[in-house]
């Protein structure tokens, strides 16, 4: 049999890839959208069969993220995969399959007066896509990423096989937490097919208080004072602006509290606007035809001489950067940040791609090659686009 | 002691001196268990390394001679996880007890493996931070071991487990490399999965640990209901209005009767159950939401409420709840620990199940519970004098285990999966996903050395790596060699 009818055999929805679909350049030959987790296993198996190598596609808002895969068979789709498949709103916990946009998760569960607190700027952010890249926003301070919110992850192997770790509980030690492992793997250890997250109640009032400081240091000078003041924020984000850095710090909880807490943010600034509306650069990426992501512990926005033109820095130690400029240009900046920090580029154009590595240095690379190994012996699953050429 | 072991600690002794290196007799004895005593096995050989080049020599000398080994901190877990092997060696992380370094402004601390859990909020307190997780064992458990159980406390509702508290490690993986695994670095996560594996991937031994800011205001009060259900009812209200407390405990009417009889808690007479309910965070915030949960209480029945008015008054309200487990040592001549998680939802009904539970085998179960996330902790009492007694206790123990999986539930939520509860591991997985998690054990320890028997029921053959090489030569990689 060839491989297109032993895919189309086992799932509903199968054809020739269109030439607009390469990842990266790298047209695959099919496409495939299985309409459940049973099919989407059915599928993964019949393509371990053919031996072809597959590419899960979520909302496509970051499938031109990371390298250009080795090669490229088939491209499974997760959008039929769509289903809120279990709000428990009394235990504070939600089920969905992979190919369901977070903001339709976050719209089911608002009837309850709950969240998911994951920051989601990009409208059609797929479950297992927003877990496949460990995608965060500002809310990462207080809530975390994908890997904490995440307490149930169904996965399909490379092998078609369904496999489960986690459950729907939040307080859990039974077995190892493939969830964390799963959360930023890129789409090289398996399909996510189906998670279950914990949710949160959704604040009563939100406060955002700003001021803008003259360079860095003075920046580092009053996120520290509010870090450690115990005001809790929710988020505490910075932004190049025109006069230096804006610091924007948001606050939320109950209407009776809030106001007082940010009137305190505000005297810990020296001063500072308080609105409802975050600024317009809040949870955005910066512009350029080249994000870089940098980590650093916190005190590193003291001499964060980056942190000029499109840039942000969130307190939770990430920040990013665009950049408009070639090859050499974008490589030296790089290489300039990698000195002091981990620096990964997300996007680049081509030539700034071949220029320099993009993931940088990565400790423990023969550890993750072999739990690649396990996972994906025969180097299928998004083959090269990951760290090392995993 | 067999051949390899002797070998073994002749070579322990060559490379970290005879005082760190036990192989007599008694003196191994003192190691044969963890915190669960009913099982029990002489370490072949004991270890006391000091630093992670002598963990890391002591695990290749391991390797070299296919000897198992495990790691142990303190010793207090409650699963079997620091079992050691009667033809292994065990690996204790006393001496590996410095606080390296403490960074405020980056709120974060660093400490060896064997520092003590309450030791690092004790070296933070006054700037203002602690560690979060807050085991109840928090006086005497090690870090190297919260990290290994991905320990949590009462107040983990609100704050999370070890794993959302540790940023990196340094760890000895099974072949005897040092490796750092951080978090949101480039690459897997495997710090993510590291934490919580029991020990079965290899030793820590250097953690990175987040430092959280002390709240500003912390209230309590408990409440006491005629009943669990209403208690259950008032918790359902406090989480269904938004609150996110810092902790909710529950005790029912036979821990209140023990706690009574060995602390002397004075909790209000006749209760048929006790809730605690502590809200932390910035004073307005929790002024506010404190009233809200009081008024819920009383709203499902609390016959009264105590406000504690300050710290004092706060540890009084805490101490019946902390003394629960050692109190019913005082009204039962035995007594099994079991930790099991529920949907919280479930609490009712899966309370009323236990009570039919107790009442058909006659065995008396106290229960004593982290409300607000559905962990139980029944405690079975029995009569280890009485032949047969034990043996229905394990019973009632484990049916217990199957009313949280039949809910929705998991057989652990802090104690860990060790030895105790593997063989419960296939109700709750499938043999696939059991086999999916041993692929990154296969990943990290191939040779199945490192804690081996802990957690899975059946061990997963490795196989063979990959007859054709994969990827980069790990010399090429480390720039040591080129391939042309
Ligand atoms: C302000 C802002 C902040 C953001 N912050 C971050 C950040 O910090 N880090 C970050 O990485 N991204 C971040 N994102 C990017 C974005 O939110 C996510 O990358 C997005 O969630 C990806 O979802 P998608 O459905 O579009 O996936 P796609 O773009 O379709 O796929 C993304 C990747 O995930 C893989 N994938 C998709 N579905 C699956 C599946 N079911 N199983 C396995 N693999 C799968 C794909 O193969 C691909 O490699 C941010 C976005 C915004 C706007
Ligand atoms: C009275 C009492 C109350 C308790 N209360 C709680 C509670 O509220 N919450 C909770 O979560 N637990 C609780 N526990 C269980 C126990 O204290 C925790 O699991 C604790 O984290 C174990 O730490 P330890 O240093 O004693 O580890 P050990 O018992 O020595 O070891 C536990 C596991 O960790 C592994 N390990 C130890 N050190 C390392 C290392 N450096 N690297 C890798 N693996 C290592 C061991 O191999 C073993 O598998 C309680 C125990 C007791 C006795």
């Amino acid at each position: 049999m060839k491989p297109i009818d032993a895919l189309a055999k086992v799932c509903s929805d199968v054809r020739p890839a269109y030439p607009e679909e390469g990842v990266l350049g790298v047209l695959p030959r099919f496409v495939a959208a299985p309409a459940g987790v049973a099919e989407a296993a059915e599928t993964m198996r019949a393509a371990a069969e053919h031996g072809l190598a597959v590419i899960a596609r979520g909302m496509e808002t970051r499938l031109d993220w990371g390298l250009p895969p080795q090669r490229c068979d088939l491209l499974l789709d997760t959008h039929r995969m769509d289903r809120i498949v279990e709000h428990a709103a009394g235990d504070l916990v939600v089920s969905a399959e992979a190919g369901t946009p977070i903001e339709k998760i976050n719209a089911e569960v608002a009837a309850h007066g709950q969240r998911l607190s994951l920051d989601c700027p990009i409208f059609a952010s797929s479950v297992g896509g927003t877990i496949a890249t460990a995608a965060a926003g500002p809310r990462r301070l207080l809530y975390g990423a994908p890997r904490d919110l995440v307490i149930g992850l169904t996965v399909v192997r490379a092998d078609g096989k369904i496999a489960r770790s986690g459950g729907k509980v939040v307080k859990n030690v039974a077995g190892y937490d493939l969830g964390r492992l799963f959360a930023g793997s890129w789409g090289t250890l398996g399909l996510i097919v189906e998670a279950t997250f914990r949710l949160h109640p959704v604040c009563e009032a939100t406060a955002y208080v700003s001021a803008v400081l003259p360079d860095a240091a003075a920046a580092h000078e009053a996120v520290q004072a509010v870090l450690h003041s115990p005001v809790v924020p929710a988020a505490v984000e910075c932004a190049a602006a025109p006069g230096g850095i804006e610091v924007c710090v948001m606050v939320e909880g109950v209407a009776a509290g809030v106001p007082a807490r940010a009137d305190r943010v505000s005297s810990l600034l020296g001063g500072a606007d308080v609105a409802e509306e975050p600024p317009e650069w809040w949870g955005r990426y910066p512009d350029g035809t080249t994000l870089v992501e940098i980590t650093a512990p916190p005190a590193a926005l003291a001499r964060a001489s980056w942190l000029t033109g499109a840039a942000t820095w969130s307190a939770s130690g990430h920040g990013l950067l665009g950049l408009e400029a070639g090859p050499e240009q974008v490589t030296e900046t790089v290489n300039e940040l990698r000195a002091a920090h981990t620096a990964v580029v997300r996007y680049a154009p081509e030539p700034v791609r071949d220029a320099l590595d993009v993931w940088g240095p990565v400790p423990a690379l023969s550890l993750m090659r072999r739990v690649k190994d396990q996972f994906d012996p025969d180097h299928r699953l998004s083959p090269g686009r990951f760290v090392g050429g995993i | 002691m067999g051949e390899a072991l002797t070998r073994l600690a002749e070579r322990f002794t060559a490379l970290l001196g005879a005082d760190s290196v036990i192989t007599d007799p008694v003196r191994l004895r003192t190691y044969e268990c963890d915190g669960l005593t009913s099982h029990r096995a002489t370490p072949g050989v004991v270890v006391l390394p000091g630093t992670a080049e002598q963990v890391a020599a002591v695990v290749r000398a391991c390797v070299a001679e296919g000897v198992p080994y495990v790691a142990r901190g303190s010793g207090t877990g409650l699963s079997g996880g620091a079992l050691p092997r009667t033809d292994g060696v065990l690996i204790v992380t006393s001496r590996m007890r410095r606080i390296l370094d403490i960074d405020i402004p980056n709120q974060r601390a660093v400490v060896e493996p064997g520092v003590i859990n309450l030791d690092v909020t004790r070296a933070v307190r006054d700037q203002g931070y602690h560690f979060a997780p807050d085991p109840s064992s928090q006086q005497v458990c090690s870090v190297g071991g919260n990290v290994a159980e991905n320990s949590g406390g009462a107040h983990c509702l609100k704050y999370g487990f070890t794993a959302h508290h540790v940023l990196a490690c340094e760890v000895v993986t099974p072949d005897g490399e040092i490796v750092e695994l951080t978090a949101g670095g480039p690459g897997y996560d495997l710090l993510g999965v590291f934490v919580g594996a029991e020990g079965t991937l290899g030793i820590t031994t250097r953690i990175t640990v987040r430092l959280t800011r002390l709240p500003e205001t912390v209230q309590t009060l408990l409440a006491a209901f005629d009943s669990i259900e209403s208690g259950g009812a008032a918790v359902s209200a406090i989480i269904g209005a938004g609150v996110v407390p810092a902790a909710v405990e529950m005790m029912d009417a036979l821990s209140i009767e023990a706690a009574e009889a060995a602390v002397r808690c004075g909790y209000p007479p006749g209760a048929g159950a006790v809730l605690i309910v502590e809200l932390d965070g910035p004073g307005s915030e929790v002024a506010h939401q404190f009233a809200e949960v009081e008024r819920l209480c009383r709203a499902a029945g609390a016959f009264e409420v105590r406000i504690a008015a300050g710290d004092a008054e706060r540890a009084l309200i805490w101490r019946g709840r902390r003394s629960a487990f050692a109190a019913v040592g005082r009204i039962s001549p035995a007594y099994l620990v079991q930790d099991g998680v529920i949907p919280r939802t479930s609490l009712p009904k899966v309370l009323a199940r236990i009570d039919a539970l107790s009442a058909e085998s006659g065995v008396r179960v106290a229960n004593v519970f982290h409300a607000g996330d559905g962990n139980l902790h029944p405690l079975v009492l029995f009569d280890d004098a009485e032949p047969g007694a034990t043996e229905r206790a394990e019973e009632v123990s484990g049916a217990i285990l199957d009313l949280c999986i039949e809910h929705g539930g998991s057989i652990t939520g802090e104690h860990g999966v060790g030895v105790d509860k593997s063989r419960y591991m296939p109700r709750m997985f499938t043999d696939t996903d059991l086999d999916t998690m041993q692929m990154v054990r296969c990943g990290f320890d191939p040779a199945g050395l490192c804690n081996p028997g802990k957690v899975f029921p059946t061990p997963r053959l490795c196989g063979e790596a990959p007859g054709v090489r994969k990827g980069v030569h790990p010399l090429v990689e480390q720039g040591k060699a080129d391939l042309f």
